[in-house]
Protein backbone atom coordinates (compact mmCIF):
# COMPACT_ATOMS: atom_id res chain seq x y z
CA UNK A 1 0.00 0.00 0.00
CA UNK A 2 2.65 2.82 1.20
CA UNK A 3 4.37 2.04 -2.81
CA UNK A 4 1.19 3.02 -4.12
CA UNK A 5 0.60 6.06 -2.55
CA UNK A 6 4.19 7.29 -2.93
CA UNK A 7 3.68 6.31 -6.75
CA UNK A 8 1.30 8.80 -6.64
CA UNK A 9 2.62 11.80 -5.38
CA UNK A 10 5.78 11.02 -7.37
CA UNK A 11 3.73 10.59 -10.89
CA UNK A 12 0.85 13.43 -10.20
CA UNK A 13 2.16 16.19 -9.30
CA UNK A 14 4.58 17.44 -11.79
CA UNK A 15 2.54 16.26 -14.43
CA UNK A 16 -1.24 17.69 -13.29
CA UNK A 17 -2.44 20.08 -11.62
CA UNK A 18 -4.15 18.69 -8.39
CA UNK A 19 -7.41 20.40 -9.55
CA UNK A 20 -6.79 20.09 -13.59
CA UNK A 21 -9.78 20.29 -15.63
CA UNK A 22 -9.78 16.96 -16.32
CA UNK A 23 -10.34 15.69 -12.23
CA UNK A 24 -12.78 19.01 -11.45
CA UNK A 25 -14.65 17.46 -14.46
CA UNK A 26 -14.38 13.83 -12.17
CA UNK A 27 -16.62 15.92 -9.51
CA UNK A 28 -19.04 18.73 -11.75
CA UNK A 29 -19.81 15.75 -14.23
CA UNK A 30 -21.90 13.82 -11.83
CA UNK A 31 -23.66 16.56 -10.01
CA UNK A 32 -25.79 17.98 -12.77
CA UNK A 33 -25.03 16.20 -16.18
CA UNK A 34 -24.54 13.04 -15.28
CA UNK A 35 -26.08 12.61 -11.92
CA UNK A 36 -26.43 9.16 -10.32
CA UNK A 37 -30.05 9.69 -9.48
CA UNK A 38 -31.70 11.50 -12.37
CA UNK A 39 -29.68 10.45 -15.57
CA UNK A 40 -28.36 7.09 -14.33
CA UNK A 41 -31.39 6.74 -12.02
CA UNK A 42 -29.14 4.39 -9.60
CA UNK A 43 -29.89 4.84 -5.74
CA UNK A 44 -33.82 5.51 -6.22
CA UNK A 45 -35.01 3.08 -3.46
CA UNK A 46 -32.56 5.21 -0.48
CA UNK A 47 -33.92 8.40 -2.25
CA UNK A 48 -37.56 7.78 -1.81
CA UNK A 49 -36.69 6.22 1.58
CA UNK A 50 -35.20 8.76 3.47
CA UNK A 51 -36.24 11.57 2.28
CA UNK A 52 -39.00 12.13 4.68
CA UNK A 53 -36.85 14.87 6.90
CA UNK A 54 -33.45 16.59 6.55
CA UNK A 55 -32.23 15.56 9.10
CA UNK A 56 -31.84 11.93 8.76
CA UNK A 57 -31.06 12.78 4.89
CA UNK A 58 -28.02 14.65 5.72
CA UNK A 59 -26.89 12.15 7.79
CA UNK A 60 -27.53 9.66 4.69
CA UNK A 61 -25.74 11.97 2.41
CA UNK A 62 -23.25 11.99 4.87
CA UNK A 63 -22.52 8.08 4.97
CA UNK A 64 -22.91 7.84 1.33
CA UNK A 65 -20.14 10.28 0.65
CA UNK A 66 -17.72 8.53 2.93
CA UNK A 67 -19.23 5.04 1.71
CA UNK A 68 -18.35 5.85 -1.57
CA UNK A 69 -15.14 7.97 -1.16
CA UNK A 70 -13.25 5.74 1.43
CA UNK A 71 -14.44 2.47 -1.12
CA UNK A 72 -12.99 4.01 -4.28
CA UNK A 73 -10.01 4.87 -2.60
CA UNK A 74 -9.60 1.08 -0.84
CA UNK A 75 -10.67 -0.38 -3.88
CA UNK A 76 -8.40 1.94 -6.20
CA UNK A 77 -4.96 1.03 -4.36
CA UNK A 78 -5.83 -2.48 -4.02
CA UNK A 79 -6.66 -2.66 -7.71
CA UNK A 80 -3.86 -4.16 -9.42
CA UNK A 81 -3.55 -6.92 -6.64
CA UNK A 82 -7.68 -8.11 -6.83
CA UNK A 83 -7.73 -11.20 -8.89
CA UNK A 84 -10.45 -10.44 -11.85
CA UNK A 85 -12.30 -13.40 -10.92
CA UNK A 86 -13.27 -12.24 -7.72
CA UNK A 87 -13.17 -8.64 -7.90
CA UNK A 88 -16.54 -8.09 -7.21
CA UNK A 89 -16.93 -10.06 -4.04
CA UNK A 90 -13.96 -8.22 -2.77
CA UNK A 91 -15.61 -4.65 -3.75
CA UNK A 92 -18.53 -6.50 -1.46
CA UNK A 93 -16.09 -7.07 1.50
CA UNK A 94 -14.29 -3.23 1.08
CA UNK A 95 -18.31 -1.53 1.14
CA UNK A 96 -19.94 -3.86 3.45
CA UNK A 97 -16.89 -3.26 5.97
CA UNK A 98 -17.25 0.96 5.22
CA UNK A 99 -20.76 0.22 6.09
CA UNK A 100 -20.70 -1.62 8.81
CA UNK A 101 -18.50 0.73 10.48
CA UNK A 102 -20.92 3.81 9.95
CA UNK A 103 -23.65 1.97 11.32
CA UNK A 104 -21.11 1.06 14.55
CA UNK A 105 -20.05 4.52 14.73
CA UNK A 106 -24.10 5.95 14.63
CA UNK A 107 -24.94 3.52 17.08
CA UNK A 108 -22.36 4.89 19.44
CA UNK A 109 -22.59 8.52 18.92
CA UNK A 110 -26.18 9.11 17.60
CA UNK A 111 -28.37 6.46 18.90
CA UNK A 112 -31.58 8.11 17.72
CA UNK A 113 -30.25 8.67 14.01
CA UNK A 114 -29.12 5.20 14.20
CA UNK A 115 -32.56 3.57 15.44
CA UNK A 116 -34.20 5.56 12.17
CA UNK A 117 -31.68 5.26 9.48
CA UNK A 118 -29.72 1.59 10.20
CA UNK A 119 -32.10 -0.69 7.97
CA UNK A 120 -31.25 2.19 4.81
CA UNK A 121 -27.19 2.43 6.13
CA UNK A 122 -26.95 -1.15 5.78
CA UNK A 123 -28.63 -0.82 2.30
CA UNK A 124 -25.74 1.54 1.12
CA UNK A 125 -24.37 -1.80 0.39
CA UNK A 126 -26.74 -2.59 -2.57
CA UNK A 127 -26.90 1.13 -3.74
CA UNK A 128 -25.60 0.77 -7.66
CA UNK A 129 -24.31 4.01 -7.52
CA UNK A 130 -21.76 2.57 -4.84
CA UNK A 131 -20.77 -0.73 -7.06
CA UNK A 132 -21.24 1.42 -9.90
CA UNK A 133 -18.27 3.69 -9.37
CA UNK A 134 -15.89 0.67 -7.79
CA UNK A 135 -16.35 -1.23 -11.00
CA UNK A 136 -16.22 1.99 -13.97
CA UNK A 137 -13.73 3.62 -12.38
CA UNK A 138 -12.20 2.72 -9.21
CA UNK A 139 -10.83 -0.31 -10.80
CA UNK A 140 -8.73 1.10 -13.64
CA UNK A 141 -7.74 4.24 -12.22
CA UNK A 142 -5.26 5.82 -9.28
CA UNK A 143 -6.27 6.56 -5.89
CA UNK A 144 -6.50 10.23 -6.45
CA UNK A 145 -8.84 10.20 -9.00
CA UNK A 146 -10.72 7.82 -7.58
CA UNK A 147 -11.27 10.10 -4.70
CA UNK A 148 -12.42 12.84 -6.73
CA UNK A 149 -14.92 10.38 -9.00
CA UNK A 150 -16.47 9.37 -5.60
CA UNK A 151 -16.38 12.71 -4.09
CA UNK A 152 -18.92 13.75 -7.41
CA UNK A 153 -20.84 10.93 -7.77
CA UNK A 154 -21.75 11.17 -4.00
CA UNK A 155 -22.29 14.84 -3.81
CA UNK A 156 -24.50 14.34 -6.93
CA UNK A 157 -26.54 11.69 -5.09
CA UNK A 158 -26.29 13.87 -1.62
CA UNK A 159 -27.82 17.30 -3.45
CA UNK A 160 -30.56 15.26 -5.13
CA UNK A 161 -32.43 13.54 -2.01
CA UNK A 162 -31.46 16.56 0.24
CA UNK A 163 -33.48 18.67 -2.63
CA UNK A 164 -36.42 16.51 -2.63
CA UNK A 165 -35.80 16.08 1.40
CA UNK A 166 -35.88 19.59 1.69
CA UNK A 167 -39.58 20.01 -0.10
CA UNK A 168 -40.97 16.42 1.23
CA UNK A 169 -40.38 18.25 4.50
CA UNK A 170 -42.05 21.46 4.05
CA UNK A 171 -44.85 20.71 2.38
CA UNK A 172 -45.28 17.70 4.18
CA UNK A 173 -44.60 18.44 8.26
CA UNK A 174 -43.89 22.34 7.61
CA UNK A 175 -40.52 22.38 8.92
CA UNK A 176 -37.10 22.25 7.86
CA UNK A 177 -34.84 20.77 9.32
CA UNK A 178 -36.75 20.21 12.32
CA UNK A 179 -37.51 24.51 12.53
CA UNK A 180 -41.36 25.01 11.96
CA UNK A 181 -41.44 27.42 9.00
CA UNK A 182 -45.66 26.92 8.38
CA UNK A 183 -45.91 28.26 12.31
CA UNK A 184 -43.91 30.78 12.07
CA UNK A 185 -45.28 32.31 9.19
CA UNK A 186 -49.02 32.29 10.25
CA UNK A 187 -48.07 33.64 12.98
CA UNK A 188 -45.64 36.32 11.34
CA UNK A 189 -48.68 37.16 9.01
CA UNK A 190 -51.75 36.10 10.48
CA UNK A 191 -54.34 33.63 10.47
CA UNK A 192 -55.10 33.89 6.71
CA UNK A 193 -51.45 32.69 6.12
CA UNK A 194 -51.54 29.69 8.00
CA UNK A 195 -50.62 26.95 5.63
CA UNK A 196 -51.87 23.74 5.62
CA UNK A 197 -49.45 20.72 5.51
CA UNK A 198 -49.81 18.18 2.74
CA UNK A 199 -49.67 14.26 4.05
CA UNK A 200 -48.78 12.84 0.30
CA UNK A 201 -45.77 14.16 0.57
CA UNK A 202 -44.69 12.39 3.84
CA UNK A 203 -45.57 9.03 2.07
CA UNK A 204 -42.95 7.49 -0.81
CA UNK A 205 -45.75 8.65 -3.69
CA UNK A 206 -44.61 12.59 -1.98
CA UNK A 207 -40.83 11.39 -3.29
CA UNK A 208 -42.01 10.40 -6.99
CA UNK A 209 -43.48 13.09 -7.82
CA UNK A 210 -40.60 15.85 -6.39
CA UNK A 211 -37.85 13.58 -8.08
CA UNK A 212 -40.29 13.48 -11.20
CA UNK A 213 -40.29 17.25 -10.90
CA UNK A 214 -36.47 17.97 -10.97
CA UNK A 215 -35.78 15.48 -13.05
CA UNK A 216 -38.41 16.88 -15.58
CA UNK A 217 -36.96 20.49 -14.80
CA UNK A 218 -33.16 18.99 -14.97
CA UNK A 219 -33.95 17.35 -18.05
CA UNK A 220 -35.57 20.38 -19.90
CA UNK A 221 -32.41 22.74 -19.26
CA UNK A 222 -29.83 19.75 -20.42
CA UNK A 223 -31.45 18.72 -23.42
CA UNK A 224 -31.02 15.04 -22.37
CA UNK A 225 -33.06 12.42 -23.35
CA UNK A 226 -32.45 8.64 -22.87
CA UNK A 227 -32.27 6.52 -25.90
CA UNK B 1 0.23 -15.26 -11.51
CA UNK B 2 -3.03 -13.30 -10.64
CA UNK B 3 -5.20 -15.92 -11.83
CA UNK B 4 -4.13 -18.76 -10.23
CA UNK B 5 -6.29 -20.22 -7.44
CA UNK B 6 -3.63 -20.43 -4.97
CA UNK B 7 -2.86 -16.58 -4.94
CA UNK B 8 -7.23 -16.14 -5.28
CA UNK B 9 -7.11 -18.25 -1.83
CA UNK B 10 -4.64 -16.60 -0.32
CA UNK B 11 -5.53 -13.13 -1.67
CA UNK B 12 -9.18 -13.51 -0.09
CA UNK B 13 -8.02 -14.78 3.20
CA UNK B 14 -5.97 -11.86 3.80
CA UNK B 15 -8.47 -9.77 2.84
CA UNK B 16 -11.25 -11.48 5.55
CA UNK B 17 -8.95 -11.34 7.90
CA UNK B 18 -7.98 -7.83 7.82
CA UNK B 19 -11.29 -6.43 7.32
CA UNK B 20 -12.46 -9.17 10.11
CA UNK B 21 -9.91 -7.55 12.62
CA UNK B 22 -11.03 -4.06 11.52
CA UNK B 23 -14.68 -4.63 12.34
CA UNK B 24 -14.17 -6.59 15.37
CA UNK B 25 -11.57 -4.02 16.78
CA UNK B 26 -14.19 -1.31 16.27
CA UNK B 27 -16.88 -2.72 17.97
CA UNK B 28 -14.90 -3.86 20.79
CA UNK B 29 -13.87 -0.23 20.86
CA UNK B 30 -17.18 1.43 20.69
CA UNK B 31 -19.34 -1.17 22.38
CA UNK B 32 -19.14 0.69 25.86
CA UNK B 33 -20.20 3.51 24.31
CA UNK B 34 -22.76 1.82 22.44
CA UNK B 35 -23.94 0.34 25.49
CA UNK B 36 -24.51 3.90 27.29
CA UNK B 37 -26.61 5.25 24.24
CA UNK B 38 -28.99 2.26 24.55
CA UNK B 39 -29.21 2.42 28.34
CA UNK B 40 -29.93 6.29 27.66
CA UNK B 41 -32.34 5.37 24.92
CA UNK B 42 -34.00 3.76 27.19
CA UNK B 43 -34.34 5.85 30.20
CA UNK B 44 -36.10 8.50 27.16
CA UNK B 45 -38.13 5.61 26.39
CA UNK B 46 -39.36 5.42 30.33
CA UNK B 47 -39.56 8.76 30.82
CA UNK B 48 -41.47 9.32 27.72
CA UNK B 49 -44.60 7.81 28.57
CA UNK B 50 -45.02 10.40 31.66
CA UNK B 51 -43.35 13.50 30.22
CA UNK B 52 -43.71 15.05 27.03
CA UNK B 53 -41.71 13.98 23.48
CA UNK B 54 -40.41 17.46 23.09
CA UNK B 55 -38.98 17.71 26.69
CA UNK B 56 -37.14 15.07 26.81
CA UNK B 57 -35.83 15.81 22.98
CA UNK B 58 -34.61 18.85 24.34
CA UNK B 59 -32.85 17.54 27.32
CA UNK B 60 -28.92 16.76 26.86
CA UNK B 61 -27.87 13.43 27.85
CA UNK B 62 -26.38 14.38 30.74
CA UNK B 63 -29.78 16.50 31.85
CA UNK B 64 -31.82 13.23 30.59
CA UNK B 65 -29.67 10.92 33.49
CA UNK B 66 -30.53 13.49 36.38
CA UNK B 67 -34.22 13.95 35.60
CA UNK B 68 -34.30 10.24 35.47
CA UNK B 69 -32.13 9.53 38.67
CA UNK B 70 -34.34 11.95 40.43
CA UNK B 71 -37.80 11.06 39.89
CA UNK B 72 -37.66 7.06 38.97
CA UNK B 73 -37.05 4.77 41.42
CA UNK B 74 -37.21 0.76 40.04
CA UNK B 75 -37.94 -2.68 41.56
CA UNK B 76 -38.18 -5.75 40.81
CA UNK B 77 -41.30 -7.90 40.90
CA UNK B 78 -42.28 -11.69 39.62
CA UNK B 79 -46.27 -13.02 38.47
CA UNK B 80 -47.08 -13.09 41.87
CA UNK B 81 -46.58 -9.18 42.35
CA UNK B 82 -43.54 -10.33 45.14
CA UNK B 83 -40.64 -7.96 45.12
CA UNK B 84 -37.60 -9.88 43.87
CA UNK B 85 -34.29 -8.33 45.18
CA UNK B 86 -31.95 -11.02 44.37
CA UNK B 87 -31.84 -14.22 41.38
CA UNK B 88 -29.09 -16.93 42.53
CA UNK B 89 -27.31 -14.91 44.91
CA UNK B 90 -26.81 -11.92 42.15
CA UNK B 91 -28.74 -8.57 43.09
CA UNK B 92 -31.20 -7.50 40.67
CA UNK B 93 -31.93 -3.90 39.26
CA UNK B 94 -35.21 -2.85 37.20
CA UNK B 95 -32.42 -1.67 34.69
CA UNK B 96 -30.47 -4.50 34.26
CA UNK B 97 -33.55 -7.29 33.16
CA UNK B 98 -33.38 -7.72 29.47
CA UNK B 99 -37.05 -7.39 29.26
CA UNK B 100 -36.84 -9.73 25.51
CA UNK B 101 -34.75 -12.53 27.64
CA UNK B 102 -37.35 -12.75 29.88
CA UNK B 103 -40.11 -13.00 26.76
CA UNK B 104 -38.59 -16.17 26.07
CA UNK B 105 -39.22 -17.88 29.30
CA UNK B 106 -43.47 -18.63 30.57
CA UNK B 107 -44.87 -16.10 32.35
CA UNK B 108 -44.74 -17.52 35.90
CA UNK B 109 -40.90 -17.64 35.39
CA UNK B 110 -39.91 -14.24 34.27
CA UNK B 111 -38.74 -10.64 36.22
CA UNK B 112 -41.29 -7.90 35.47
CA UNK B 113 -39.44 -4.64 36.29
CA UNK B 114 -41.60 -1.71 37.83
CA UNK B 115 -40.44 1.98 37.30
CA UNK B 116 -42.00 4.02 39.71
CA UNK B 117 -42.36 7.67 38.61
CA UNK B 118 -42.62 10.50 41.58
CA UNK B 119 -42.22 14.00 42.41
CA UNK B 120 -38.33 15.33 42.00
CA UNK B 121 -36.59 14.17 44.51
CA UNK B 122 -39.30 13.12 46.41
CA UNK B 123 -40.01 9.23 46.21
CA UNK B 124 -43.25 9.14 48.06
CA UNK B 125 -45.13 11.37 46.03
CA UNK B 126 -45.48 8.96 43.33
CA UNK B 127 -47.04 10.66 40.35
CA UNK B 128 -47.20 7.21 37.80
CA UNK B 129 -46.07 3.62 37.83
CA UNK B 130 -44.29 2.83 34.63
CA UNK B 131 -44.82 -0.96 33.21
CA UNK B 132 -42.48 -2.37 30.73
CA UNK B 133 -44.31 -4.54 27.92
CA UNK B 134 -43.16 -6.78 25.34
CA UNK B 135 -44.49 -8.97 22.35
CA UNK B 136 -44.20 -9.60 18.94
CA UNK B 137 -45.48 -7.31 16.12
CA UNK B 138 -46.16 -8.18 12.58
CA UNK B 139 -42.88 -8.87 11.34
CA UNK B 140 -40.32 -8.82 14.93
CA UNK B 141 -40.65 -7.65 18.33
CA UNK B 142 -42.29 -4.69 19.56
CA UNK B 143 -41.98 -3.15 22.48
CA UNK B 144 -43.18 -0.39 24.88
CA UNK B 145 -44.13 1.18 28.39
CA UNK B 146 -47.03 1.98 29.95
CA UNK B 147 -47.27 4.69 32.31
CA UNK B 148 -51.00 3.74 34.98
CA UNK B 149 -51.64 7.28 36.80
CA UNK B 150 -52.14 6.38 40.69
CA UNK B 151 -55.83 5.08 40.53
CA UNK B 152 -53.72 2.21 38.25
CA UNK B 153 -56.86 2.16 36.09
CA UNK B 154 -56.06 5.33 33.84
CA UNK B 155 -53.26 4.89 31.37
CA UNK B 156 -51.26 7.84 31.54
CA UNK B 157 -49.10 7.54 28.70
CA UNK B 158 -47.60 5.52 26.93
CA UNK B 159 -44.55 4.33 24.53
CA UNK B 160 -43.58 1.75 21.86
CA UNK B 161 -40.64 1.14 19.95
CA UNK B 162 -40.48 -1.72 17.50
CA UNK B 163 -37.68 -3.69 15.50
CA UNK B 164 -39.12 -4.20 12.26
CA UNK B 165 -42.67 -2.81 11.87
CA UNK B 166 -43.26 -1.68 7.71
CA UNK B 167 -42.40 1.95 7.69
CA UNK B 168 -45.35 4.23 7.48
CA UNK B 169 -48.16 1.46 8.55
CA UNK B 170 -47.01 -0.62 11.26
CA UNK B 171 -44.18 1.44 12.38
CA UNK B 172 -46.44 4.04 12.89
CA UNK B 173 -46.75 2.78 16.39
CA UNK B 174 -43.65 5.14 17.75
CA UNK B 175 -45.47 8.38 16.42
CA UNK B 176 -46.92 10.72 19.03
CA UNK B 177 -50.16 10.73 17.32
CA UNK B 178 -50.40 7.18 17.67
CA UNK B 179 -49.19 6.78 20.74
CA UNK B 180 -51.46 9.61 22.44
CA UNK B 181 -54.87 7.69 21.59
CA UNK B 182 -54.17 5.73 24.75
CA UNK B 183 -54.16 8.41 27.05
CA UNK B 184 -56.87 8.62 29.46
CA UNK B 185 -57.97 5.33 28.55
CA UNK B 186 -58.73 2.82 31.17
CA UNK B 187 -57.59 -1.58 31.55
CA UNK B 188 -60.71 -2.05 34.33
CA UNK B 189 -64.12 -2.12 33.56
CA UNK B 190 -66.94 -1.16 35.70
CA UNK B 191 -66.70 -4.39 37.50
CA UNK B 192 -63.60 -4.33 38.72
CA UNK B 193 -61.93 -7.12 35.82
CA UNK B 194 -59.11 -6.22 33.74
CA UNK B 195 -60.41 -5.88 30.06
CA UNK B 196 -56.80 -4.05 29.17
CA UNK B 197 -57.38 -1.96 26.07
CA UNK B 198 -58.18 -2.57 22.64
CA UNK B 199 -56.96 -1.33 19.39
CA UNK B 200 -59.88 -1.71 16.55
CA UNK B 201 -59.80 -2.49 13.22
CA UNK B 202 -59.87 0.43 10.77
CA UNK B 203 -59.27 4.02 11.64
CA UNK B 204 -60.53 7.15 11.96
CA UNK B 205 -63.77 6.81 14.05
CA UNK B 206 -63.79 8.79 17.31
CA UNK B 207 -63.82 6.41 20.35
CA UNK B 208 -63.55 8.93 22.83
CA UNK B 209 -66.70 7.97 24.53
CA UNK B 210 -65.47 4.15 25.11
CA UNK B 211 -62.26 3.89 28.00
CA UNK B 212 -61.26 0.27 26.61
CA UNK B 213 -61.04 1.10 23.07
CA UNK B 214 -58.61 2.94 20.84
CA UNK B 215 -58.41 3.92 16.98
CA UNK B 216 -56.57 1.54 14.66
CA UNK B 217 -53.94 1.55 12.26
CA UNK B 218 -54.93 1.69 8.97
CA UNK B 219 -53.00 -0.97 6.83
CA UNK B 220 -51.43 -2.31 9.93
CA UNK B 221 -54.27 -4.56 11.62
CA UNK B 222 -51.71 -7.32 12.22
CA UNK B 223 -49.57 -4.79 14.12
CA UNK B 224 -52.58 -3.29 16.33
CA UNK B 225 -53.39 -7.03 17.28
CA UNK B 226 -49.65 -7.57 18.42
CA UNK B 227 -50.17 -4.52 20.59
CA UNK B 228 -53.41 -5.56 22.02
CA UNK B 229 -51.53 -8.94 22.66
CA UNK B 230 -48.53 -7.54 24.46
CA UNK B 231 -50.60 -4.75 26.61
CA UNK B 232 -53.00 -7.61 27.22
CA UNK B 233 -50.31 -10.65 28.33
CA UNK B 234 -48.05 -7.91 30.36
CA UNK B 235 -51.23 -6.10 32.54
CA UNK B 236 -52.54 -9.53 33.46
CA UNK B 237 -48.67 -10.65 34.47
CA UNK B 238 -48.69 -7.56 36.61
CA UNK B 239 -51.93 -7.70 37.96
CA UNK B 240 -51.30 -8.92 40.95
CA UNK B 241 -48.73 -6.58 41.98
CA UNK B 242 -51.13 -3.53 41.28
CA UNK B 243 -53.46 -5.59 43.11
CA UNK B 244 -50.84 -4.96 46.11
CA UNK B 245 -50.18 -1.57 45.38
CA UNK B 246 -53.95 -0.99 45.48
CA UNK B 247 -54.38 -2.43 48.73
CA UNK B 248 -51.47 -0.81 50.69
CA UNK B 249 -52.75 2.56 49.90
Amino acid sequence: MSTETAEKVEVKKPAEALLSKRRKKLINDPLVDDNPITIQVLGICSALAVTTQMKPTFVMALSVVFVIVMANLTISIMRNTIPTRVRIIVQLAVVATLVTLVNEVLKAFAYDMYKELSVFVGLIITNCIVMGRLEAFAMGNKPYDSILDGFGSALGYSWIILAVAFFRELWGSGTVFGIPVFDTVSSLFGEDFSLATNGLMVSPVGAFIILGLIIWVQRTKTGYVEH
Amino acid sequence: MQQSNTYIITFSVILTVVLGFLLSGTSELLGPIQKEAEALDTKKQILGAVVDAEKIAAMKPKEIRAYYENTISSKVVNINGEEVSEQDGVAITAEAVDIAKNYKKPAEERLYPVYIFHEEGNEDKVLSYILPVFGAGLWDSIWGYLALQTDLNTIEGVTFSHAGETPGLGARITTKDVQGRFQGKEIYNESGDLVAVEMQKGEGKDYSSNPHMVDGLSGATLTAKGVNNMLTNYLSAYESYLKKVKGNS
